[in-house]
């Protein structure tokens, strides 16, 4: 029964969704339509889901004094420290449980939760992202080996998209007229356009025709992953 | 003595890349910015909507991709401001909200000061991706109540007249992942034929060029900075992507140098190896 009712309520509520799409006649547009905000508020409750799992795994992890825990209490520490100011001074012009804080705000310039967003999380954020750029330089150092053909082939494309996509492109071949085909940005651009189109189309049909695949197998219960089990 | 070169230490890899990118931020070197197909497009989405047109746009990034999509919708919404449409925002990423009012209170800085409730409005963030749209497909109003100031939608001067997508004369989704862009594609325009159009990072721009087609699933795609820029030239207004050019474009120089220098030491290598083979 664990098994059987979860399955039969997937089979169920994808045929509805599946037969909306094709038959606009009541009662199913209507069905649909509750369905999708029932998804709306489940997603909702999967956030909360999200944190919950967050503290459970950190506090075990904590516990249990696994490798890196002292990076848990942290996590933790700095989850709490936001929710509570969110809770107590709200963000922006959202008021919290004790309004505005607005002797805080004279000293910070803004809310607490502002203040720490703007200042830590923000910039933290913008430099694990911005590491990339120092990791992909060695890494195209490393790897970028015109070894065969294609590799000699994509090494090239990629050189022309690389200097098309930036202003150095168009400094470099400034001697040729803006519309000339081998004016660097319009290389790049016909690159970006055509094979690389082409290729992101093919993988787009491919991934489409395997997402079909993967749906009915979880609405037919042969995929059963999603239930937790093996 | 084996004639075989090493390759370069990592850390000088690192600090190249460094100095490469400070200098020019420092420096400047103003390098020519030429648009694109795809910018214009989008531009020309904007420039010919009728004044006090509604308009959607969905903040679908967080800080982590700041640098390189902030840029584009500063300069989107400044043409619109300056076009004066309405602009609703929403996000389907939670810390999109925030990056709308951090664009709105930057404007504010700079001096333009568009009336809250009249020129735009922020419902803020909601969860579900592709279904929620859906639902916004059908009734707004049923998905977004309030906005993040909680004042009841009804009460809103901005968003009298909004019943659906349908609505809106274009979307504008400033996408770094799922959900994002492509869930405004498929949504959107294609079940609810609403012009949509935006801004991802230059990284995830080719496996969304194919819905700029034809059909125009996508009217033009901003990619990266470097369509900021564009973006900010085709406004006449510069901004913080057309100061980062500069420092992009001589990192891309590095990273090509690098690429080439790796590719010498490969084949020279090679050479080395079996010219010591031969000898043996």
């Amino acid at each position: 029964m664990k098994i059987k009712i979860p399955l039969l309520i997937t089979l169920i509520t994808g045929l509805i969704i599946i037969v909306s799409e094709f038959i606009p006649a009541q009662p199913f547009p209507k069905v649909s339509t509750n369905v999708e905000t029932w998804v709306m508020v489940i997603s909702g409750f999967a956030m909360l889901l999200g944190l919950l799992s967050l503290f459970k795994v950190n506090i075990l992890k904590i516990k249990f004094k696994a490798p890196n825990w002292q990076y848990s209490i942290i996590t933790l520490v700095s989850c709490l420290v936001m929710i509570i100011l969110g809770f107590l001074w709200g963000t922006d012009k959202q008021v919290g449980l004790l309004g505005h804080g607005q002797s805080i705000q004279n000293v910070l310039g803004v809310k607490p939760f502002d203040y720490l967003f703007n200042n830590i999380y923000q910039h933290l954020a913008a430099t694990m992202f911005a590491l990339l750029a120092f990791f992909i330089a060695s890494a195209a150092y490393r790897a970028f080996i015109g070894r065969t053909m294609e590799s000699k082939l994509l090494l090239i494309a990629a050189i022309i998209v690389m200097l098309g996509r930036t202003s150095l492109g168009s400094w470099l071949t400034g001697f040729l007229p803006e519309a000339s085909f081998f004016h660097l940005p319009n290389l790049a651009e016909f690159i970006m356009k055509y094979p690389n189109t082409a290729g992101q189309r093919a993988i787009m049909i491919g991934s489409g025709l395997g997402v079909i695949g993967s749906s009915l197998r979880i609405l037919l219960g042969i995929e059963r992953m999603w239930l937790g089990g093996k | 003595m084996s004639k075989i070169r090493k390759p370069l230490d990592r850390r000088i890899i690192f600090l190249l890349v460094f100095i490469g990118v400070a200098l020019p931020t420092m420096i400047k070197v103003g390098l020519p910015i030429e648009t694109t197909e795809n910018v214009e497009m989008v531009y020309d989405l904007v420039e010919n909507t009728p004044e006090g047109s509604p308009v959607l746009f969905s903040f679908d990034y967080d800080p982590s991709t700041k640098p390189e999509i902030h840029p584009q919708a500063t300069a989107v919404i400044k043409h619109a401001l300056l076009k004066k449409h309405k602009i609703i925002c929403m996000a389907l990423w939670p810390m999109g909200v925030k990056m709308c009012e951090q664009i709105f209170t930057t404007l504010e800085e700079e001096g333009i000061t568009p009336v809250y409730g009249e020129d735009w409005v922020n419902v803020g963030y909601k969860s579900g991706g592709a279904i929620s749209l859906k639902a916004l497909g059908k009734d707004f109003k049923k998905v977004f109540t309030q906005d993040t100031n909680g004042t009841m939608i009804d009460d809103i001067p901005t968003l009298q007249g909004i019943r659906n997508l349908q609505d809106f004369q274009y979307v504008m989704s400033f996408s770094a992942g799922v959900p994002g862009i492509k869930e405004w594609v498929q949504v959107g325009h294609d079940m609810y034929k609403t012009p949509v159009s935006g801004g991802v990072t230059a990284v995830s721009a080719p496996s969304i060029m194919p819905y700029v087609n034809e059909q125009k699933q996508l009217t033009g795609l901003l990619g990266g900075m470097k369509a900021a820029a564009e973006y900010e030239k085709l406004i006449g207004i510069p901004g913080t992507a057309t100061q980062g050019m500069d420092a992009q474009s001589f990192a891309h120089l590095i990273i090509i140098i690098l690429i080439l220098i790796g590719n010498i030491n490969y084949f020279h290598n090679k050479k080395v190896k079996a010219q010591e083979e031969a000898a043996r």
